[in-house]
Parts: structure tokens; sequence; C-alpha cells
């Protein structure tokens, strides 16, 4: 069975730092594949690497078998089909919500404003934010700004849900807001790829989890492996200490 | 709180109905409240009471330096006379009128050609490396020139290369001087603009598959413009006042009618009359142009401060 995304030896520098190193990660389709890893360990990298966002020393990125890390490939393309929540939500401020959303259905998409509009009401109605379609970023709290990001990241249906990091921005109690759209998502079999520091989180939604350590995948597994019996040493004291 | 507009995120307190809190109609202050709002307004009152005082002293020093000065009588007749400045008047308007459409038309394409230059220059893409480097000559070389030199320059320069299909009249190669010039400023504004928009908004731009161009047409360049409109809008009011520099290529603007009423009559008044007249739409503009900026919804802003003047 081939799989959705494919990373084989995925090799990463910023100039003399090695930030991956020989990534090799599989993510089929319908599952959740969960990074963790302390702070620097490659995480939020190896998302922008999947996304064409940095280009890569070394290595292959399959996406449904093709190596989308060709060059004379249309990387808007590759990027059309997948889609990156960051961290900081990074939502454009001069557009309201609803322009925010819309923008990549109508650019890159080519539908039509009511077509999109339609589509981007749908989205903000299923992340809970049908009310404020036509407030503007610095408007919203940050849970709504960060459930407006996946609205934007969703909207034209990619085919692979990348998450940086989407809580840590977040006060704890809105947190939860965000982490309860994620386990839908999951559960309407949304592929994801996610970075993360909730290990709560990564134990109830992900298939499969990987931490990384010094832009290594030091250890796979099933949550109940890697979180509950780490078999390495460096991943019993990363657990260690998030308690 | 005006919804105070930050590149940082937001508290969840700054929602438009944060402020509602059940309970506010019934409250009646403590003493303790009383007494420091009554502090406040003393003070509040006593500040404005020195600055009064310490403006009517100024002007009136001012006055009486003036009015008492040997020359006063003379100077007074020579600037101030207000038969010469209602002679003047029809002239200098009609010479305001050429500054006026001079200024229109060299900040729209001023603001067009250092918009190009400016995107040009912060480009990455290296197959427009000779165009780079052409816009880094270009604001260097104008913006180190005076502008009375490349007036001088393109005035007397280019017609001496006797083109055919030239104009050779003074509005429009003093229109051509000024634009060369402030193409170079206006550039640097815009490139400062672009500069100040996060990588983070090109990177959320470009991975929900936008284009390099869609990405500075859609999220870049609208963020930068709103980063910028202060400067902006100052380099546009200079436009405006150098705008009278074209006198010397013999267009006959407000400056240059001034200077014709004055050497008629050996008085003054119309240089004063003119600067009354520049100052009468100067101001106006730059308080247009705050309002605009300080405008609810202008958002992606960096200039709304609000409230920080409430600071102790």
């Amino acid at each position: 069975m081939s799989h959705l995304l494919s990373l084989r030896g995925i090799r990463k520098t910023y100039g003399e730092r090695l930030v991956l190193d020989g990534i090799d990660l599989d993510v089929d389709e319908h599952r959740c594949v969960v990074l963790v890893g302390a702070s620097g360990s490659g995480k939020s990298t190896l998302l922008r690497v999947v996304n064409l966002l940095e280009e890569i020393d070394d290595g292959e990125i399959l996406l449904d078998g093709q190596d989308v890390a060709d060059p004379r490939l249309d990387a808007n393309a590759v990027r059309a089909r997948m889609g990156l929540v960051f961290q900081s939500y990074n939502l454009f401020p001069h557009m309201k919500v609803i322009d925010n959303v819309t923008l990549a259905p109508r650019l890159v998409h080519k539908r039509g404003r009511a077509e999109a509009e339609a589509v981007a009401e749908a989205m903000l109605r299923r992340v809970g934010l049908a009310h404020r379609m036509t407030a503007y970023p610095d408007q919203l709290s940050g849970g709504e700004q960060q459930r407006a990001a996946i609205a934007r990241a969703l909207v034209s249906s990619p085919e692979l849900l990348l998450l940086d990091e989407v809580t840590s921005a977040l006060d704890p109690e809105l947190v939860g807001e965000v982490l309860d759209l994620l386990a839908d998502l999951r559960a309407e079999g949304v592929t994801m790829l996610v970075a993360t520091h909730e290990m709560g989180f990564a134990r109830e939604v992900a298939d499969e989890v990987c931490f990384l350590h010094q832009g290594r995948v030091h250890e796979r597994g099933t949550p109940e492996q890697v979180l509950g019996d780490p078999q390495r040493e460096r991943t019993r004291e990363f657990l260690r200490r998030l308690r | 709180m005006s919804g105070g507009a930050s590149g940082v995120a937001p508290p969840e307190d700054s929602r438009p109905d944060g402020g509602a809190h059940p309970g506010t109609a019934a409250w009646t202050p403590s003493p303790l409240a009383v007494a420091r709002d009554s502090y406040r307004r003393a003070r509040r009152r006593r500040a404005a009471w020195v600055s009064t005082l310490s403006t009517v002293v100024v002007v009136a020093v001012l006055y009486v330096v003036v009015t008492t000065a040997p020359g006063w009588e003379r100077t007074r007749d020579a600037f101030f006379s207000p038969a010469s400045a209602w002679d003047s008047l029809p002239a200098i308007a009609e010479g305001l009128w050429l500054n006026l459409r001079v200024w229109v038309v060299a900040s729209v394409v001023g603001m067009v050609l250092g918009m190009t230059l400016a995107v040009i220059r912060t480009s990455r893409v290296p197959a427009l490396f000779p165009l780079r480097a052409f816009a880094v000559a270009y604001v260097d070389v104008f913006r180190g020139v005076p502008l009375l030199l490349v007036l001088l320059l393109v005035g007397f320069g280019l017609p001496a290369l006797r083109l055919e299909w030239l104009p050779t009249s003074g509005e429009f190669l003093g229109a051509l001087a000024i634009i060369l010039t402030y193409t170079a400023y206006l550039a640097e504004v815009f490139r400062a603009g672009i500069e100040s928009v996060h990588p983070s908004q090109v990177s959320a731009a470009r991975s929900l598959g936008l284009t390099r161009a869609q990405t500075t047409r859609k999220v870049v360049l609208p963020q930068a413009v709103r980063h910028v409109t202060a400067p902006l809008a100052s380099n546009l009011v200079s436009l405006q006042k150098d705008s009278g520099l074209i006198s010397i290529l013999g267009a006959v603007d407000a400056i240059r009618a001034a200077q014709i009423a004055a050497s008629g009559s050996y008085n003054f008044t119309p240089y004063v009359v003119a600067g009354v007249l520049f100052l009468l739409v100067s101001i106006p503009l730059t308080r247009v142009v705050d309002v605009y900026s300080a405008r609810q919804g202008w958002r992606g802003s960096l200039a709304t401060v609000s409230g920080a003047g409430a600071i102790r």
C-alpha cells in the first residue's frame, strides 16, 4: 500500500546548523501522525519542509508517490494540496475573517466570489465562527483566531493538514476549544501531521507518535508505546520534564 | 480600548463586547475614588492654567519685540500691505493652480514608479537582478542629488538635445524633474513598508498556494502601505511645497507669480500671500491623512497606539 506522504532521508541545514538529519516518515490517508520533542528538535522545520516552504538539502518528499521536492514541479500547486496552520495563526490583519478564508479558493482554486463565500461560510460555521465572519482578526480572541486559521487551511479540502504547535500561543482555557475541533476533524478522517506539546492530545488522537531529537526520529510507535512505555532514555527524560 | 491594532496576539479581552460588566449601572464611587478624581481634576486645571499663561506671555513678548523694532513700520508696509495682497491675489491663485496640478500628477506618477522600484528592489527573484541593481542605483543617485540641481540639469539639459517630440515648457520639465527625485524618495518609503511586513505573513500566503506575485499584491503591499501612511503623507506634503521650485524654469506658479507681483511694486506682500495659500492647501491635507489613518477599520496599521496618552 502506498502512503499519502512519505519522507525519505530528509536532510536540512540552516548554514552550519543541521536541523533535520535523515528523517524517514510515512503518513497514510485518514491517519494522524504526531511529532513530539523539545523546542529546536526540528518539528516546525519538518512541517515547513513538507509544505515546500523550505528547500531540503537531501532526501525525497513523496506525495501520493510523486517526489514533490523536484524543483521542476510547480510548488504552488503542491502547496495548494495541503493546509498548514501556524503556531502564531498568521491571519492577514488587513482582511476580514471571511476574506482570509476565501483568499485561496478565489486566487488559487479560481472559484467565483459567491461560490467561495458559500464554502467559506460553511467552513466557518463548522469551526464555530459563523457570527465572526465580518470581524477583523485583531477583534478575535486567540482561540477564535486559531480556529479561523484552521478554517483558512481547511477550506480548500486539502489532502493533508499540517499543524504546527497550534495551541502553544493560547491561554489554557482556549486550548480546549482548538483541541476539541482537531479531535472532531480527526474523527471525520482528515489526514494530519501534527507537531505538539500537548501529550494528552497526542495520546487521544494520534495513530503514531514520533519523538524527534536532534533532527532524527529517536523513537516511534503507538501513543501507548512512546508516551506510556518509552524504550529510550532520551524519550523518558523528555516526558519526565513535561510533568 | 479602541481595538488597538498591533502585530502582537491580542488578549481575549480585546473583543469589542469585552467592556460590558454586569452591575456597572448600580455603581457609586467610593470616597477613595472621589478623592483621586478630584485630585486629577485639580491637576488638569493647574496644567491648563500654566499652559495658557505661558502662551500669553510668549505671544506678548514676541509682539512687543516685533512692534517696537526700529524697522517695524517699514516691514509692516512691505510685507503685510492689504492693498498689495488684494492686487496680487488673482495672479498668485492662478499660479497655485499650476502647483496643484503638478502636485497631483507628480504624486500619482511618483507613487506608481516608487512602488514599482520598491517591489523590484525587495523581490528575491534571481532573474530580476539587473532590474534590482538599477533600482538601487536610481535611488542612490536621485536621493543624493539636490532637487534644485536635478531641476537645472533637466530644465536646461534636455532641451539642449533638441528632441522634436519632447515638450520644452518649464511646467513639463519641472514636473519631470520633481517626479525623478520624488520617485526615489517614495521608493524608499514603500521599501520600508514592505520590509516591515513580517515574513510569517508571506509564509502564510505561500502555504495556501498563492504565487509570489499574488502574495505581493494581496498580502504584502496592502499591509506595507498601511504601515507607512504617515511618512508617505509627509513626503506628499513636501512634494506639494517643492512644486514651487519649478518657478526657476520659468513656469508661472504661485511663487513665480508672487515674484512678478513683488518686483513690479517693490512690495513683498505677494510672498506672504503665496505662503498663506500653500498653508491653506497643506494643513487640511495633513489633517485629512491623519483622520484617514486613524480611522477604525484601517487594520494592520502599526500606527494605532491607542490610549498611550492616558498612561500616568
